[in-house]
């Protein structure tokens, strides 16, 4: 890594629009590395395209993307995504393992195809996320939450410095969201940088280090403890204020929401 | 006709072998990508393009006056290729969907194709039979040289799957994934689909621009019943098309004067239809058997439980109960005779005097875990079970 840029993530005055409607509207983002950052805001705020202009997978209509002071082009190696669950076809005849195997591809290169090691290296991620038991089943016969391990398994394979994930949580039971935070909170330990859509306001502040509220425009990002504020969230919301105070409050004292 | 002769004619009748040939190429190859065009939720997009190739066939023709199969298969490509990025053009650059834009280039192309069909026929020298194959096909008229340039297109693109076999696989499951690892998604889907023209060009001659969807869509269609491996799923597919092609040689060979083309799909849509209902797991065959099976294990439950409801309100585990009485529980159900006589063989009830019913206690230990498990009774502990005098074991 560029020792002269500590930075996992920099995002400068990024744009996107579609047919001329700004969805993402002059974004500033600087992320240190070893960082769990959460991308909240209401629906149709831009956080998926905002994950998927980054990654090159839409064209912006302006700006520029640093991953750890590169160009995504040189780091793709050092990228891991992970798609919202609902992106793909679960009826796609694969086995769990061939879909992990999948992550190994970008390492791969072209035509060589997935051999012992890329399997042991499958298997390996998918004891990481408790799914060792499935490895040969029809990836539609798991459960949502179990899917949603599937993908996170196949981006920890691919053995990235920052992890970028689409609501990873979406369906996951409390005990399950449980085991992947502390399966997040392991990358971090180990330098590495993980950047999740998340929707759960309750919980933010208890899981993520960093968090970037996100309307069309970036409202604030940075340290939780500095941005995930009453006002912060009241700009981001707009007029749900209501809704909003609830949860600050609910921050507040944290854990007294607890079943 | 019997069957060895048949296979016998296969292997030594120059004719026949020759058709047999041409139609298994035609299969092997439509059903591999055809597979591909499935998964991708474009088997709609193989009828466009076959429908669409006609025009191409015919301007071939009129501007070389050849009947050659290389001139006419090229026609049949480049029209086949211009009608995809049609459909691609209308779908992104006007509000037409993608089903609505592929019927207006199936149709505008063959209508096209059709009436460029009419023009031919006033031209001085030109067999109209010749082109008018391209529309039902006719595999009877393949001789040596079309099979071999079948084979070679095939040969082609089979390889190409087989050579970037990791590449299409992935970027058919998840296509933003694969741009994201660095793969040109956009580029591999083009050629996919450049390669499913390529398919469907191969089989104009034999099965004709009408029939030639439906060996795009069935193999695969029956392939996926049978397997949930995507390797085996291409596999299965190529073999399901190459043995409908050599089949339906045969069978159009035996004198009936059936055409091969529409036999060859005939056979196809026989193997899918099979496939739809007898394949294990996906068969529908099978799923009803499960279904059947499910309801009768729930008839034996909700009786079980109902029992041990009506056991609740009297003083003894060995009262017994009339069939009524259980009937007017569930007034819906029918066949509790039967239902209770599989419930005694379990052990689980013993009869009465008098055609009267009653639990046993391992019938009463069942009950309630039925009951716990679909979690009616969170807490069984103010139920009056312990009236009963039950004594879990």
């Amino acid at each position: 890594m560029d020792r002269s840029s500590p930075l996992a993530l920099e995002v400068t005055d990024l744009t996107v629009a579609y047919a001329e409607k700004a969805v993402l509207w002059d974004i500033d983002l600087a992320v240190p590395s070893g960082t769990l950052m959460a991308i909240i805001g209401p629906n149709g705020a831009g956080k998926t395209t905002l994950i998927k202009a980054i990654l090159g997978l839409l064209k912006p209509a302006a700006g520029q993307v640093l991953l750890a002071g590169k160009g995504y082009d040189q780091q793709r190696q050092k990228v891991a995504y992970v798609p919202q669950r609902g992106s793909v076809d679960w009826d796609f005849p694969a086995s769990v393992l061939d879909v992990v195997m999948m992550g190994r591809y970008g390492d791969l290169g072209w035509f060589r195809r997935p051999g012992k090691r890329e399997r042991h290296l499958a298997m390996s991620s998918l004891v990481e996320v408790g799914l060792e038991d499935y490895a040969d089943r029809q990836i539609g016969q798991l459960s949502g939450g179990q899917q949603q391990r599937v993908l996170l398994a196949r981006a920890l394979v691919q053995e990235a410095d920052i992890y970028f994930m689409d609501e990873p949580f979406q369906g996951v039971d409390a005990a399950t969201e449980r085991a992947i935070i502390s399966l997040l909170q392991a990358l971090r330990g180990r330098n590495k940088t993980v950047i999740a859509v998340y929707h759960d306001l309750q919980t933010v502040a208890e899981y993520f280090d960093w968090v970037t509220l996100l309307n069309v425009r970036r409202i604030a990002s940075g340290p939780v403890a500095e941005v995930f504020t009453e006002a912060n969230l009241r700009l981001t919301y707009g007029g749900r204020i209501g809704f909003v105070e609830g949860i600050s409050q609910a921050t507040g004292t944290a854990g007294a929401a607890e079943p | 006709m019997n069957l060895t002769e048949l296979l016998d004619d296969l292997l030594f009748d120059y004719t026949l072998r020759t058709v047999a040939l041409g139609t298994a190429i035609v299969g092997i190859v439509s059903g591999v990508l055809g597979s591909y065009a499935l998964l991708r939720k474009q088997s709609l997009l193989g009828d466009a393009i076959s429908h669409a190739a006609l025009p191409g066939v015919v301007l071939a023709f009129m501007i070389t006056r050849s009947y050659g199969s290389i001139v006419l298969m090229a026609g049949a490509l480049v029209s086949g290729v211009l009608a995809t990025l049609l459909i691609l053009a209308v779908v992104r650059s006007t509000r037409i969907k993608e089903d609505s834009a592929l019927g207006i280039a199936l149709s505008v192309f063959f209508g096209l194709g059709l009436m460029l069909l009419t023009v031919t026929q006033r031209m001085p020298g030109a067999r109209q039979a010749s082109l008018e194959r391209f529309l039902f096909g006719q595999a009877a008229t393949l001789v040596v040289a079309d099979v071999i340039a079948m084979g070679v297109l095939a040969v082609v693109a089979v390889g190409l799957v087989m050579l970037l076999w990791k590449e299409f696989k992935l970027v058919s499951f998840d296509t933003e994934f694969a741009s994201s690892l660095g793969f040109p998604a956009r580029a591999l889907e083009v050629a996919l689909t450049t390669l499913l023209v390529v398919a469907i060009v191969v089989g104009l001659q034999a099965v004709g621009v009408i029939l030639m969807s439906a060996l795009v869509v069935a193999p695969g269609a029956a392939a996926r019943q049978w397997t949930d491996r995507f390797g085996v799923m291409v596999f299965l597919a190529g073999a399901f098309g190459g043995f409908s092609g050599v089949a339906g040689a045969a069978l159009s060979s035996t004198g009936s004067g059936l055409s091969t083309g529409p036999v060859i799909v005939l056979v196809v849509s026989l193997i899918t239809v099979v496939s739809m209902l007898l394949a294990p797991n996906r068969g529908l065959v099978w799923n009803w058997v499960r279904q059947l099976r499910q309801r009768r294990q729930f008839r034996i439950e909700t009786v079980l439980v109902d029992l041990l409801a009506l056991s609740q309100q009297h003083e003894s585990i060995d009262y017994g109960h009339t069939v009524e009485a259980i009937h007017a529980m569930n007034r819906g159900r029918r066949g509790e005779a039967r239902t209770l006589r599989s419930l005694q063989e379990k052990g689980l009830v013993t009869s009465r005097p008098g055609g009267r019913w009653s639990m046993t206690e391992a019938g009463i230990v069942e009950a309630r875990r039925i009951l716990e498990a679909t979690g009616e009774i969170p807490d069984p502990g103010p139920l009056p079970i312990g009236q009963v005098r039950v004594t879990p074991s």
